[in-house]
């Protein structure tokens, strides 16, 4: 049998996408649902002075009004081991628990109709009046505090560093300073946060988009005190989440109250105006950078200062500071985290969250003081490439960094770039060559997963992990078919369901190394039942063999001397009477991370052309080549490298929310004035993988993907325009307005 | 004033078949072929006609069904995705979606194949650049744009 993983495979669930019949959140279709509709805070912070709700009962269809002065008192118990999606301190939202309002957009009333626009028009009729208290609605880096402590045990830390950086820095003889700015982002997956409450008796079912359905079962058990059990959640498609369906969000509690309260099944859906306040966001950061380097290049001394956005009410705070810590050889560093309290919505995680800001500002330096030296910016790249984790002081498990910088830039044609910026053109076009490294830290978590072998032929595997676009499904399929030597179409993966075994997060790019490894025990666990069943039969063919006599290959069993046929797993079922086996298998990270530093790598070089006159900048080519060890299905990581190459785009040249300090509000809160990439922005993207496989890392050697594919596009794109017009623009998005003014 | 939550009796032409339905005046087209009909294959990403993922073909063009009401769809022939793949063969689009990887999360798909077939059969695939621009109304937040055109030229060239 050829090889499975490595492949190609078209999506498992493509003909189920491409036909309608993929089933979201939303579209569960129970007897007798109601529809749920939200009335939000309008006011950054305060209380609710009173609520009239009278027009709202009277409406046509209205099932229930709900407010916090009626709304069940809910015990919202701590978590033992707060999970790592949660904001590590403060304390989440209390949903409809009292009068305050912490934020604009806080949920305040939730009405219960027989359809959707009665829900709607009703929700529009309940009349709030608030007091209103001075609220922080400026971002003010100045009143930058550290994390607390809950934060910096969870690895997001308020400073770090080595050696001297003061000292290196006064000697060094070239040296830049810059400050860059990168807006609030909304993660804007197409498909909205959408929850269906189901009460059977004392048992709830939720349909919710979610990236991990066991979290979310947890969490919504310990806001309503009850057991886990009696929870089932359900969610086999997402439609996109990048990030802001980590965690359980406010709704999802207010659709359990609702259903409760009107004794049927309630669909909540957020709008698309109610998403850019009923869940999280990539949250505002500005960044000071001072790099001092040698006359060769070699860096000397490197400072980095972060500063992000953060609520008041919980605090959620991300890995900002990580790749600096590791990215570049350099002795002397000291990089710093603080927050900025905000009475906002609490931001969240999104693709490569803490790390694609850091690599923003490193990477964008990196590029000034490479005009500084009046050096190539590769080539100061290589002279300061990191043969180890020099902060953790490891080696890392695997790097291939120096053979994406090299296949990457040989693909680009990065030799004909002419070292002066605005030295490229064509007619009105100035042309600009521009790259940037990334990385993304590797994590793995404990999962597990089983694998039953059917009398048909087939083998199903399940897990309660998720596929939020990247192709779990797919993937992990590949994983079984391999492992067990089936063909691709005898294997159906099953997931999104808390009554499949224990999966971890699907986020953070660590399914695959996480989960993968499960599935292959798994595997292996059921050929090894068959094996014994097999063995400890009185007839058959392998019938009283020592266990090392039986091997399993080629979708069966067969002799490990090679003698004798191999006899299929569904054969092997019917001969000793069995409908199917079913074995269960686990995988946990081992002690790796106290030998090796783990991390995927990429390097992006792209091509700008700016109309001198219009100021627009258009994206002609990018290309990326990544060390993500080893890939598993090529076609479905093209898709996820170029997927982030069109995020780092929006991020560069596009995205920004727009934030009305008088009412601590998005003001562009939809998809017509938030500006994400439309098919016309886009043009030509190659993603190249450079051969590695991590077994340092993992048995499977996947290092993850998903993140690192958006890190370094932003800063690339950047420096490109840098060169192309002269100009360095240190504010995200890069507009015509910012480039002409 | 009319009681803006009047219902109103019609008949829906999905697909090729007819569906009796009682709505609320204010019932998009969208609401009521994802609500009423239980046809989930039509998406709804924004409500606000800016996203392209609610597309339907309406008399053979394309509309985002979530700016439209239902009652202004009576009597009008409506293609959905789930209108598309004829007796289990898939629509050249949607196979050529699935060759081409041209999604992620599949959510916007529905919406890019529709807006695809209307585009081909307009003659309005004629090259890359055009394809970019046709396909523009569909927003894809998993950023498949690379390979949703080429998918559609795929498509158009074998239908063409
Ligand atoms: S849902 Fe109709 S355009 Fe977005
Ligand atoms: S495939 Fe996810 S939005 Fe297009």
């Amino acid at each position: 049998m050829n090889a499975i993983i490595g492949q190609p495979v078209s999506r498992v669930d493509g003909p189920a996408k491409v036909t309608g019949h993929a089933t979201y959140a939303a579209e569960f279709d129970l007897p007798g649902l109601a529809y749920a509709a939200m009335v939000l805070a309008t006011i950054p912070r305060g209380h609710v002075r009173s609520i009239d709700r009278a027009a709202a009962e009277a409406a046509p269809g209205v099932l229930a009004v709900m407010t916090h002065e009626d709304a069940p008192r809910l015990p919202y118990k701590q978590i033992a081991q707060r999970p790592q999606v949660d904001a590590q301190s403060g304390e989440q939202l209390h949903v409809l628990q009292d009068d305050q309002v912490r934020f604009n957009g806080e949920p305040v009333a939730v009405v219960v109709a027989e359809t959707l626009e009665q829900a709607v028009h009703a929700a529009e009729l309940v009349r709030v009046e608030y007091a209103r208290s001075p609220a922080v609605t400026i971002f003010d880096a100045k009143q930058g505090r550290p994390p607390s402590e809950g934060n910096a045990k969870a690895g997001r830390v308020p400073e770090l560093g080595r050696g001297d950086v003061e000292g290196a820095m006064r000697e060094a003889p070239v040296q830049v300073e810059a400050r860059y700015v990168h807006p609030r982002e909304h993660h804007n997956a197409i498909e909205p946060h959408v929850t269906i409450a189901h009460w059977e008796g004392e048992n709830l079912t939720l349909y919710d988009k979610t990236q991990w359905v066991d979290n979310d079962r947890k969490e919504i058990a310990h806001v309503f005190g009850m057991e886990e059990e009696r929870i089932r959640v359900v969610s086999p498609f997402v439609g996109g989440a990048f990030g802001s369906a980590l965690r359980t969000w406010p709704h999802v509690t207010l659709a359990v109250m609702a259903a409760k309260r009107v004794r049927r099944p309630v669909r909540l859906e957020l709008t698309r105006r109610q998403l850019y306040m009923a869940v999280g966001f990539r949250p505002h950061s500005e960044q000071h950078l001072r790099l001092g380097a040698d006359k060769e290049g070699r860096l000397v001394a490197l400072e980095h200062d972060v500063i992000q956005q953060v609520g008041r009410y919980e605090e959620y705070a991300e890995t900002a500071l990580s790749p600096t810590s590791h990215l570049y050889q350099c002795d002397n560093l000291r990089a710093r985290y603080r927050l900025v309290e905000m009475d906002t919505n609490s931001p969240c995680p999104m693709r490569a969250p803490g790390v694609v800001t850091g690599v923003l500002g490193l990477e964008m330096a990196m590029d000034e003081l490479a005009a500084e030296l009046g050096m190539d910016p590769l080539e100061l790249r290589l002279r300061n490439y990191a043969e180890q984790d020099q902060q953790k002081g490891l080696p890392w498990s695997s790097k291939e960094l120096r053979a994406c910088y090299e296949t990457a830039a040989e693909r680009f044609g990065w030799a004909r770039r002419k070292p002066e910026p605005r030295s490229m053109r064509e007619g009105g076009m100035l042309i600009g060559y521009g790259m940037a490294t990334a990385i993304y830290h590797s994590d793995r978590s404990g999962g597990s997963a089983s694998v039953a072998l059917t009398g048909n032929g087939m083998a199903v595997v399940r897990s309660a992990s998720s596929d939020m676009g990247p192709g779990t499904y797919t993937s992990m399929t590949q994983v079984a078919a391999e492992t067990l030597g089936l063909p691709v179409d005898h294997v159906r993966f099953e997931l999104g369901d808390t009554n499949l075994p224990y999966a971890p997060v699907h986020g953070g790019s660590i399914t695959m190394a996480s989960l993968g490894n499960a599935v292959v025990a798994a595997c292996r666990a059921v050929q090894t039942k068959l094996t014994s069943l097999a063995r400890a039969a009185q007839q058959g063919p392998f019938a009283g063999l020592a266990e090392d006599a039986v091997v399993a290959r080629e979708g069966g069993l067969g002799r490990a001397d090679g003698s004798g046929p191999v006899v299929p797993y569904a054969e092997l079922l019917r001969q000793h009477n069995l409908g199917w086996v079913e074995a269960e298998g686990s995988a946990q990270p081992g002690e790796e991370t106290k030998k090796y530093s783990s991390a995927a790598f990429g390097a992006i070089f792209v091509e700008v052309r700016v109309d001198e006159l219009l100021g627009t900048v258009r994206v002609p080519r990018m290309i990326g080549a990544y060390d993500v060890g080893r890939v598993i299905n090529p076609k479905t990581a093209r898709s996820q490298c170029i997927g982030g190459m069109v995020g780092g785009l929006g991020m560069a040249l596009e995205e920004r929310a727009e934030w009305d300090a008088r009412f601590g509000k998005v003001m562009n809160a939809n998809l017509a004035e938030y500006l994400v990439p439309v098919n016309a922005d886009v043009a030509e993207m190659e993603a190249i993988f450079v051969p590695n496989d991590d077994r340092n890392f993992n048995p499977l050697g996947v290092k993850g993907l998903a993140e690192v594919a958006i890190c370094g596009v932003a800063p690339a794109i950047a420096n490109a325009v840098w060169h192309a017009t002269g100009r360095r623009i240190r504010e995200l998005p890069i507009t015509p307005e910012r480039l002409l003014g | 004033m009319p009681d803006p939550s009047q219902h109103f009796s019609l008949t829906l032409r999905v697909n090729g078949a007819e569906h009796r339905v009682a709505v609320d005046a204010r019932t998009t087209l969208l609401d009521a072929l994802r609500d009423r009909l239980h046809l989930t294959g039509t998406k709804k990403g924004c409500a606000l006609g800016q996203c392209g993922a609610c597309t339907v073909l309406l008399d053979g063009r394309r509309v985002v069904s979530c700016l439209m009401l239902a009652v202004m769809a009576e009597g009008r022939l409506v293609t959905t995705i789930e209108g598309l793949a004829q007796g289990g063969e898939l629509h050249p689009v949607q196979a050529a979606f699935v060759e081409h990887d041209a999604f992620q999360c599949g959510y916007c798909t529905p919406g890019q194949i529709m807006s695809a077939v209307g585009a081909i059969r307009e003659g309005r695939a004629g090259s890359d650049d055009e394809i970019r621009e046709q396909m523009s109304g569909n927003l894809c937040r998993c950023g498949a744009y690379a390979n949703i055109v080429a998918a559609v030229r795929d498509a158009a060239a074998r239908e063409g």
